[in-house]
């Protein structure tokens, strides 16, 4: 009885009041041309196969690895950090590109970008409009993923909030790669190359956190390698370590401060791509 | 309305669009012709705001479309070539969100609709899916889109490509009757949709304008404008060229049939279309006896101007 209470302040009544504040900003602060744009984007998402496609395979590879692969029944612990949300970005490395790649290939594809951009809307009512739809369906995966949840709760008695910060987590991490697919996306009108190059830049900014990485990087300082600003570049703005700070339930001021820039900076990138496009 | 002044674009080298001036009042309809590339599209869509311009600057009722972008571009309802849509929609969704977007007051949305699927005959396939609809359907869609909120312009790059000549006469009626009250730019090559449904026309080539006026005063100019068919018998051809030839009012004679007993020819006037040549046509006639068969006064037709000055090398 405890442990459901215990998932129900922690974790579920949480859970209900971050999603009840997204949905009132999309439905109050936002504007309308912002909310017309994203109830018709998420329409054609949940329209179309892509969205059940990438929920459906998100939820069999987190689980399946975690079960399988993670040691979740045998860590004998009851927190979800080392066997499940370590590896939830790295799918997302290819499933946020894979939701994301139609954002603007597909609206320069049919020439509907052109109706989109005469009309009377500024630019980033679009970009955020269509933005926020692909952020549904990944928050559709992560509140899918819920029977996890349960079942840690069921054999042990883990740390409810740790748990919704790995979420939390995992999410920003997330919408940080489905900003860089936006803004790939304005270059290109095939999906597939929107893809591939997102989930290229993806990788890199991923891979540029990890430990090992930054440590080699650091160790070529002073060497005649021309690059080298530029890798420690990427290893300062990799994703990596804000997200392990978060996830594992240290709220950082200076963590949801990278996830909101990189998020606003790719959003902006957009923007300029595709007014550069047409000039 | 419309207010375009020493518009200008640059796609690196190349100059597609160059200098292009000219103003759309209310109750005007201005077509657009000119061979393929000749810059229609382009300044279509730097009009529409789609396309920043290299130089100039355009203003819809006042609103300059860079400065004064949300302003100027509610004013416009705009068909863009090969009527894009989105697939994943039916015809009356779509309908819907462009109503939304095009700022249409919540409770008018529904008569919005409605009154656009019966204006560009759509109730046929009201909820049918995008992708599903033919060529015609699907034109008229888009052109249903750029009409649902009323607009004082529209732009409508090409509005009766791909239709069957029932549809396009109807959407040239359309906009015949929707110039009465907007300011409107169409695109065509199709060269009677401008006499059939303009009151001005602008002949581009190469980023510049190189004819504006009615259709009519374009007719003149055309080399045929004003020449005389004449069919007569009762003198050898060659008889009868002479005689034309010596009349004041004769620029020259072409013979299109002769005969030993006839002539069919066309009299190019002197001084452009006037009633002297035909009526010194006929008195010759008269005075030399001949019996006339055919005397008519061409008009000169759009599709000869616009062949004469557009004329450029084939491989271009």
């Amino acid at each position: 009885m405890d442990a459901i209470i215990d998932l129900l302040i922690h974790f579920a009544i949480p859970t209900v009041i971050v999603s009840a504040l997204f949905i009132a900003i999309l439905l109050f602060a936002l504007p309308r041309e912002v909310r017309t744009v994203f109830k018709r984007e998420v329409k054609s998402y949940f329209n179309s196969p892509i969205a059940y496609v990438c929920v459906v395979i998100f939820l069999l590879i987190s689980n399946g690895i975690t079960f399988w692969f993670g040691g979740l029944l045998e860590g004998g612990e009851a927190a979800l950090y080392i066997p499940y949300f370590q590896y939830l970005p790295w799918y997302f490395i290819v499933i946020a590109p894979a939701v994301g790649m139609r954002l603007w290939s597909e609206e320069q594809r049919l020439g509907t970008m052109e109706l989109m951009l005469t009309m009377p809307i500024a630019p980033w009512h679009a970009i955020v409009g269509k933005y926020l739809a692909a952020a549904v369906v990944i928050f559709a995966m992560l509140v899918l993923s819920f029977p996890i949840v349960w079942v840690i709760n069921y054999l042990g008695d883990p740390d409810n909030g740790v748990i919704l910060a790995g979420f939390v987590a995992t999410f920003l991490t997330a919408l940080c790669f489905l900003a860089v697919t936006s803004a790939v996306s304005a270059f290109t009108r095939s999906q597939i190359v929107a893809l591939l190059v997102s989930i290229g830049i993806c990788l890199v900014l991923w891979l540029g956190g990890l430990q090992p990485v930054s440590a080699a990087v650091d160790s070529l300082k002073g060497g005649a390698l021309v690059a080298w600003p530029f890798l420690k570049f990427i290893t300062s703005i990799g994703i990596l370590p804000h997200f392990s700070e978060l996830a594992k339930g240290v709220l950082g001021l200076g963590d949801i401060v990278f996830f909101v820039t990189f998020i606003a900076f790719c959003l902006f990138s957009t923007a300029v791509v595709l007014r550069v496009k047409r000039a | 309305m419309i207010e375009v002044k020493n518009l200008c674009k640059h796609f690196g080298e190349k100059v597609a669009v160059d200098n292009i001036s000219f103003t759309v009042q209310k109750g005007e309809v201005l077509g657009f012709l000119g061979p393929n590339g000749a810059g229609k599209s382009t300044t279509m869509r730097m009009v529409t705001g789609y396309l920043p311009p290299s130089d100039g600057s355009v203003t819809i009722g006042g609103a300059d479309i860079l400065d004064d972008e949300i302003a100027a571009k509610s004013k416009i309802g705009y068909l863009p070539e090969n009527a894009p849509l989105y697939s994943d929609m039916t015809v009356e969704d779509f309908l819907r969100f462009s109503a939304e977007m095009r700022r249409v007051p919540a409770a008018e949305i529904e008569a919005a609709i409605d009154k656009a699927i019966e204006t560009c005959f759509l109730q046929r396939v009201r909820h049918q899916s995008v992708d599903t609809l033919s060529k015609g359907f699907r034109h008229r869609t888009c052109l249903a889109q750029s009409i649902i909120h009323d607009p004082e312009v529209l732009i409508l790059d090409e509005p009766t490509d791909g239709l069957d000549p029932n549809q396009k006469h109807e959407v040239r009626n359309l906009i015949k009757r929707m110039g009465e009250t907007k300011a409107i730019i169409f695109s065509t090559h199709i060269l009677e949709e401008v006499e059939a449904s303009c009151t001005r026309a602008i002949i581009i080539d190469r980023g510049k304008i190189i004819a504006d006026g009615t259709p009519d005063q374009l007719k003149a100019r055309a080399e045929h404008a004003g020449a005389v068919v004449f069919r007569a018998t009762g003198l050898a051809a060659s008889g009868v060229r002479q005689e034309l030839e010596k009349l004041a009012e004769v620029k020259s004679v072409t013979v299109l049939e002769s005969g030993d007993n006839g002539i069919l020819a066309r009299v190019l006037p002197n001084k452009g279309r006037s009633a002297a040549l035909p009526e010194a046509i006929f008195k010759l006639a008269v005075a030399k006896g001949l019996t006339v068969q055919e005397l008519k006064v061409e008009e000169g037709r759009l599709d000869e101007l616009f062949r004469e000055i557009t004329r450029r090398d084939t491989e271009d």
